[in-house]
């Protein structure tokens, strides 16, 4: 008996093998191939910033010739990056807050009121946002040019301006997504706090607001990556070197004759932009996964 | 869908009350049905007023009337007194809206739809009737504005010309602020001060004039010394003061003369003479343009109206048409493309981490979206580096030669692969998500029965996936069609025909506008505003079609 077991056991422990490759195993070839995809650029971009020589033509996969901190050193001597990074920070912290806010406010409206107008208020939004803001942007510039000459604190070249624009678009997509969580929270609860006496208010802040925090922190971290990453209309807006985000002031760094010898402290320029997003990204990535299928749309 | 899409203004019109066809609210009603038996927001009218809520609406209102009296005052200044009645009107509508008690829907869609309202419905429809219009270079204000330019710009010195000589100033910052010129007549050493507006004289009181009858200093103005006016020696040659004679122009920093306009309209012919060879452009209303006997026009024309122009030259103009079907060929497939490919790969990678057995999945998570947190416009040109074709690392990894750039094809999907590995991220995340929220009976129910794992992912799991994501990939679709970033900042729409510089390979049709709105070729506002409209068509006629064939399909599964 068990001398028979002994002389099956290779063919057994081939076939457990090859049945745990049919279930499990092939998941991690996949995993690990798509892993290597993700990271392969990311490992340049490191790699070239650690690159002591900084130029793109010098720049390996791996590094070979020594790792320095130099080009982090020369991003902030040779360039604003410093006040980049500081606007880009003020105007994608405040722009996505306040978008979040402003579309919680119309999504509890459209969730939990019904009103004449409703529906078409809704198609209406959907309709708008199909059409994005900078394909106006000609228009965008004109009113703009109107609005410097009678207020220059909200004109060209300053974050205040920049962010009233990103603000005309709050209402479009995290509406319709936040208006998706609100309708799946049960009605009875702002019913039974109705009923002991709330304000519509109340209801709003203290029992909507903290129940549909996860599709909060989901739309803000969305809102704030898009901010961060609008280049078209920040180009246009910000052309004096202090007021610049940081898309604007690094896709200036890599322009024409500059762009090979620039490259490796626009290399360090990236690492450094990407850590707040990284950072908030891999904190809020379980309310990511849960909010987003709940009524999900990508800005 | 059924409802005609109308203005944002209707949201909030007469709010508080439901449309007789809408489903019963649920909310207690205090009073039987009477004279007002819609209003459903009866009930908080009896909710308390809190002491923070008080304190809450008085700062914000107090704000809104400390903002609108900051906004009024440059409004009066410059007696703008339509823009005035505006900022007033919408004030008290605030003001109405938050200290009555009803009205209760649009106190809360008010305020986003203020900033809807001004940066994005205004400017949209403010391009639609841009796309009417022959606005761009030279083509920018009224016909006074460029009667008034023509001859300006034709003012020379001619023998006898009076000579001034000049000081440069400005209100405000020697960089930016508004310039002014102030020019001492060397016959009576009076002082007089003009800009675009004309010329007048100041107070000899108010100026210092030093030796050589330059003007050191003025009240009010400052006057800037050689280098900051040299750095702006262009806005100063390019200043044209009018005078009753003609017009004073700068000759050098620090002398200007009296000139005269060789070009000067003429009322009776309706058109430009040129005193000196006695040539003359008549103006045509049609084109906005004066146009000489030969067909020659003069650079500056103003706006007119050119109707229906500027969709009809997308069709019908052979130079145009050809290469913009090509282009919005391309943008469909870039936008299927990217939007499919992503779906695709997130999907596979999402199904392949789904098991209890799996281990391992969070690192390989976190790993995995790693690319979607990246600051994406560093990424596209530091991936645009990588295809670099002479010392890329997409070539010298592989050991290729290829000059990714530099051929329509190999563009192509070069830009395809950077959305790829950009957008991956994303759809494997929330696939991850809809394959959590699938039941997990239903597929064991389907093995129970017999099925293979491909029958039951064909039949239930994808399904479900696409009920639950198909919203998301249509606005996935509709950011990818306009998705100007991956575009410009890799290929900027490069390679380009050798006949054709403003229509490449890889050009979207929004890149393909923005070229033409603020390329090098001189600004097409007019034609640009009406390929962002036909942009705007297609990508809502497709959107609708999508949203109204998901929710026949979610009618079947839900």
């Amino acid at each position: 008996m068990s001398a028979r077991s002994e002389l099956a056991s290779p063919a057994v422990a081939n076939r457990r093998r090859s049945r745990w490759f049919a279930q499990v195993g092939w998941r991690h070839v996949v995993a690990v191939l798509a892993v290597l995809f993700s990271l392969f650029p990311i490992v340049f971009v490191l790699s070239a910033a650690l690159n002591p020589l900084g130029t793109l033509s010098t720049t390996d996969l791996v590094p070979t010739g020594g790792v320095s901190l130099g080009n982090f050193g020369g991003l902030f001597e040779r360039t604003a990056f410093g006040r980049w990074f500081l606007n880009s920070l003020l105007i994608a912290g405040v722009a996505s807050f306040a978008s979040v806010f402003l579309s919680a406010l119309a999504a509890y409206a459209f969730s939990r009121m019904r009103f004449r107008g409703r529906r078409v208020g809704l198609l209406s939004l959907l309709l708008i946002q199909m059409f994005p803001q900078f394909l106006a942007i000609v228009a965008i510039y004109l009113i703009f040019g109107a609005i410097t000459d009678l207020w220059p604190s909200i004109g060209f070249n300053t974050p205040w301006g920049l962010l009233l624009l990103y603000l005309g678009g709050a209402l479009g997509v995290n509406t319709w997504l936040m208006k998706g969580f609100f309708d799946t929270l049960p009605r009875e609860l702002d019913e039974s706090a109705t009923v002991d006496g709330a304000s519509h208010a109340q209801v709003f802040f203290r029992i909507m607001l903290p129940l549909v925090a996860p599709i909060l922190a989901v739309a803000g971290l969305l809102a704030f990556i898009g901010t961060i990453n609008e280049f078209l209309m920040a180009n246009v807006f910000l052309t004096s070197t202090d007021s610049k985000t940081l898309a604007v002031g690094m896709y200036g760094l890599l322009q024409s004759n500059e762009r090979d010898s620039n490259f490796g402290i626009f290399a360090a320029g990236t690492l450094l932009t990407a850590i707040p997003t990284v950072l908030v990204f891999q904190l809020l990535q379980r309310y990511i996964v849960s909010g987003l299928t709940t009524g999900a749309v990508k800005g | 869908m059924s409802t005609p899409p109308s203005g944002p203004g209707s949201v909030t019109r007469t709010p508080g009350r439901e449309p007789a066809g809408s489903p019963p609210s649920r909310l207690p009603r205090p009073r039987p049905s009477g004279s007002r038996p819609s209003r459903s927001q009866v009930t908080r009218d009896h909710a308390p007023i809190t002491l923070t809520g008080l304190a809450g609406k008085v700062l914000l209102l107090g704000l809104t009337a400390g903002v609108a009296v900051w906004a009024a005052f440059p409004l009066i200044a410059a007696g703008m007194w339509a823009g005035l009645a505006l900022l007033a009107a919408s004030t008290a509508g605030l003001f109405y809206l938050y200290l009555t008690r009803r009205h209760i829907p649009a106190k809360y869609l008010v305020p986003g739809t203020l900033f809807l309202i001004a940066f994005q419905v205004f400017p949209v429809i403010y391009t639609a009737s841009t796309a009417f219009t022959n606005f761009g270079d030279g083509h920018r204000g009224s016909k006074d504005d460029a009667i008034v330019a023509i001859q300006s710009s034709s003012v020379t010195q001619v023998p006898g010309s009076a000579e001034y000589a000049l000081s440069i100033a400005t209100k405000g910052d020697p960089a930016t602020g508004p310039l002014v010129f102030l020019v001492t007549d060397p016959g009576t050493g009076a002082v007089s001060i003009g800009d675009t507006g004309g010329l007048r004289q100041l107070d000899a009181a108010d100026v210092t004039v030093g030796t050589a009858g330059k003007v050191t200093a003025a009240d009010g103005y400052t006057v800037l010394n050689f280098g900051q006016a040299s750095a702006r020696s262009k806005e100063i040659t390019d200043l044209v003061v009018p005078t009753a004679g003609g017009a004073l122009r700068s000759s050098g920093l620090s002398r200007a003369y009296e000139g005269k306009a060789v070009r000067a309209y003429e009322a009776g012919c309706d058109c430009v003479r040129d005193t000196e060879t006695g040539r003359t452009w008549t103006a045509d209303e049609e084109a906005g343009a004066f146009v000489a006997s030969d067909g020659e026009r003069l650079a500056q024309g103003w706006k007119v109206n050119v109707g229906l122009r500027n969709f009809t030259r997308v069709l019908t103009d052979e130079n145009i048409s050809g290469p913009f079907l090509g282009t919005l060929i391309w943008n469909f497939a870039f936008a299927i493309g990217s939007t499919g490919g992503t779906f695709l790969l997130g999907m596979l990678i999402a199904l392949a981490l789904h098991s209890p057995r799996m281990r391992g999945t969070n690192l390989y998570r976190v790993l995995l979206v790693l690319p979607y947190a990246m600051p994406s416009f560093a990424m596209l040109l530091a991936w645009r580096d990588m295809f670099n074709a002479d010392f890329g690392l997409i070539n010298s990894l592989f050991g290729l030669d290829v000059d990714w750039f530099g051929q329509a094809w190999t563009a192509r999907f070069a830009v395809i692969l950077v959305q790829l590995w950009l957008g991956y991220p994303y759809m494997f995340l929330v696939a991850t998500g809809a394959l959590q929220a699938i039941p997990r009976e239903l597929t064991e129910a389907t093995s129970v029965d017999g099925a293979s794992p491909w029958q039951s992912f064909r039949a239930v799991t994808l399904p479900l996936l696409l009920v639950a994501l198909s919203p998301l990939l249509i606005s996935s679709f509709a950011f990818n069609f306009n998705n100007f970033n991956a575009i410009y900042l890799t290929t900027e729409g490069a390679p380009f025909p050798a006949d054709n510089p403003t229509n490449g390979a890889t050009d979207l049709l929004i890149t393909y506008t923005y070229r033409l709105a603020f390329g090098g070729q001189g600004a097409q506002f007019g034609f640009a505003a009406a390929i962002s409209l036909f942009i705007f068509a297609i990508v809502a006629v497709v959107s609708a079609v999508s949203f109204r064939r998901t929710r026949q399909q979610e009618e079947v599964w839900a």
